[in-house]
């Protein structure tokens, strides 16, 4: 054994953190989002007797949440892949439109929530004998949201990775988790401190779930939770379509569509 | 008198201070084969990218088929096309399934018959159904042969094409090339690095050295102009940035 190899192996893989903030998070941030999830989820956990069952609301929290999760991913991690195969330019010297691109890689999630949404509804049947879908049809407005936010997340990650390439990598793996902790996706908002619940009620994810727990708990669809989700989500649409069309121009004006996949 | 497919005028390209491209203005007639040459860093590929609407410039005008780049981006990209060794298609995907990609971002009719179609005439039909990442580079350049010809573009641009090829690849790569700008009055703009390779198959050579052209013509003209032999020792002149003996200074 050469010590010297051995620590060369160490250098080449501790190099790329130098200087890449998102690198950094996935050991600075990542562990601090994790004790924030699993801490609130503690919480809920001690103070759970209200819900009448807490699997169900679980397992259909689980599936919004890749319905967000898949489809912020259907954007931002089809995107790298153009990168790591080095195919980008290939794409963009054909006559394809930059929103063609953009409403391409949105239909990309649509089919991925496709499958994952199916074959999580059949691993709850024949796992926990829960059929997730018996909320029946308040499903369809509560992933509909889910679907307009995940491609907000994914747009705006598509525009950062677009300026700072592959160098972005874990940015767009790690979006839809940097939410989580905020999301109230598997706990109440009410177990969040208030003053963090002033701040959170401006992400769409909380009224999303908070209507979710609400039909499971058969109170219905809480129509205020919908509209501000609606709202949010129109408004993070908005912004991420400017973000990320302002994001193509400076890569159009800096080269970064060439220099993206380096 | 063939007129001008691509007129380039006053181009400029800055990265910040750097001036990656200089004020160029070329043009390049219907069915020419024009070499543009130069050292790394010469500005070869920031122009390219330029005229396929890659890059804003900085200034200038780039007339392509009659239309303006990038304002007429979509227009004119569905007329030309672009192969490079240095831009892969997606080598977990078939060479079929990339090419069916490709047919439908250029909306070619019958798309799945063409394809096939350029396979033959390429000499690829047999590697239609093997993952990218199993060809061998002269297959790889091949296929994006195929890929580049799918829209049958009145212009192609080839950055570097035969750079990873072995000389037989190499040839027989050209060799196809000329067949093409034959059948079909193809224009190509072709960059290499491959000083013999440009003397054999370019009508017309640019140099550019630093973002400027510092020579343009015919390759006997060029050669004559400034004194030298070959372009290749052109090119180490210019790339040791020895004063060249006539024209501009690089």
């Amino acid at each position: 054994m050469n010590v010297i190899r051995i620590w060369a192996i160490v250098l080449r893989h501790l190099y790329p953190y130098r200087f890449n903030l998102s690198r950094l998070s996935e050991l600075v941030v990542w562990p601090f989002f994790e004790m924030l999830l699993f801490g609130f989820f503690g919480i809920f956990f001690a103070s759970a007797s209200a819900f009448g069952s807490i699997v169900a609301i679980f397992l259909g929290a689980v599936l919004l949440w890749q319905i967000f999760f898949r489809i912020q991913q259907g954007i931002s991690v089809s995107f790298l892949m153009e990168l790591w195969s080095r195919n980008l330019t290939n794409i963009f010297v054909s006559p394809i439109s930059v929103a063609e691109y953009l409403t391409g890689l949105m239909i990309v999630g649509l089919f991925k929530i496709a499958i994952v949404g199916v074959l999580m509804w059949v691993f709850a049947l024949l796992l926990y004998h829960i059929n997730v879908l018996s909320i029946g049809l308040a499903l369809v407005p509560l992933t509909v949201a889910l679907i307009l936010f995940g491609w907000a997340i994914g747009t705006v990650v598509l525009g950062i990775v677009l300026r700072f390439g592959q160098g972005a990598e874990s940015i767009a793996w790690a979006a839809a988790f940097f939410l989580q902790p905020f999301g109230a996706i598997f706990y109440p908002v009410s177990i969040y401190p208030e003053w963090l619940q002033e701040i959170i009620k401006w992400l769409p994810l909380p009224h999303i779930f908070e209507a979710l727990r609400s039909v499971f708990a058969g109170q219905g669809l809480p129509r205020s939770q919908l509209v501000w989700a609606y709202g949010l989500d129109a408004a993070y649409l908005l912004a991420a379509f400017f973000f990320f069309g302002y994001m193509f121009e400076q890569a159009r004006e800096k080269g970064y569509l060439l220099k993206a996949q380096d | 008198m063939a007129s001008g497919i691509i007129t380039v005028r006053n181009l400029s390209k800055a990265f910040g201070k750097t001036v990656a491209v200089d004020g160029i203005s070329f043009t390049v007639k219907k069915g020419e084969i024009l070499g543009f040459l130069g050292p790394n860093g010469a500005g070869k590929t920031t122009t390219i990218a330029m005229l396929l609407g890659l890059i804003k410039p900085t200034s200038g005008t780039i007339r392509i088929l009659g239309k303006r780049m990038p304002e007429d981006r979509e227009a004119i990209l569905s007329r030309v096309n672009f192969s490079s060794p240095y831009v892969q298609l997606p080598y977990g995907l078939s060479v079929l399934a990339n090419l069916k990609v490709h047919a439908r971002l250029y909306e070619v009719p019958n798309g799945d018959m063409k394809l096939r179609e350029l396979a033959r005439y390429f000499g690829v039909e047999d590697l239609i159904k093997r993952r990218m990442m199993t060809l061998s580079s002269g297959q790889a350049t091949r296929i994006n042969l195929v890929k580049a010809f799918l829209n049958d573009p009145e212009i192609l641009f080839l950055d570097e094409p035969t750079s990873s090829l072995d000389p037989e690849a190499a040839d027989t790569f050209r060799n196809l090339l000329m067949e093409e700008r034959r059948r079909r009055q193809l224009t190509i703009l072709y960059t290499s690095h491959n000083m013999q390779e440009v003397e054999k198959i370019a009508d017309r050579i640019v140099f550019l050295h630093q973002g400027k052209i510092i020579a343009e013509g015919t390759t006997g003209d060029v050669l004559k102009k400034h004194k030298q032999k070959s372009l290749e020792d052109f090119f180490i002149q210019l790339a040791r940035s020895e004063p060249v003996p006539t024209g501009a200074k690089p």
